[in-house]
């Protein structure tokens, strides 16, 4: 998992090499957090109350790790399916 | 609107300098993650909150909005933990 370096800035420095690839991968985490958390809220929120109660909190949480779980299915599945094509697994691998 | 890339980005002189080019950067990051969240918690509590179009947004449309703000914080909070838990688990499973 490789940072890329804009316009070769970490290349030559590798305290800001690491630093792009720390940075990159927050952002990742955090664009996934906001995609989830729009995903999730559709399923889980049907009027916002006072609080969050109990009910939509572990709805919230078992969202998150289906959506994982599913996300995981698919990358998997679709393993599965280039071993047997394994005229596509160049196209499609990585 | 923004200065030049490498003009005014952590460049004093013509010599780069990490440090400020680590310190701008994790503003903007930081700036694109607020508008991110922005706007998709102003697309979700619109579509919770404003049922019609008035001719101006009323209290109760207001209080509505208010509440669904902080719930879509508790939502976003709630979802970054589950996610964060997931991701440590699954380490601890390699």
């Amino acid at each position: 998992m490789e940072a890329s370096s804009p316009a070769g800035l970490g290349a030559t420095d590798p305290q800001l090499q690491h630093f792009i690839e720390v940075e990159t991968q927050k952002q990742r985490f955090q664009q996934l957090v906001h995609q989830m958390t729009e995903l999730c809220w559709e399923k889980c929120m049907d009027k916002p109350g006072p609080k969050l109660d109990s009910r939509a909190e572990t709805c919230f949480v078992n969202c998150v790790e289906r959506f994982i779980d599913t996300s995981q299915f698919i990358l998997n599945r679709l393993e599965q399916t280039q071993k047997s094509k394994s005229a596509f697994s160049e196209s499609l691998s990585d | 609107m923004e200065g030049g890339f490498g003009s005014e980005f952590g460049a004093a002189g013509g010599k780069l300098d990490p440090g400020l080019i680590m310190e701008q950067v994790k503003v903007q990051i930081a700036v694109a993650n607020a508008q991110e969240l922005l706007q998709r918690m102003t697309d979700k509590c619109f579509r919770k909150c404003i049922g019609k179009p008035g001719s101006s947004l009323d209290n109760s449309e207001q209080k509505c909005i208010a509440m669904c703000m902080d719930r879509y914080m508790d939502a976003w909070n709630t979802v970054s933990r589950a996610y964060n838990s997931r991701l440590q688990r699954e380490r601890a499973n390699m």
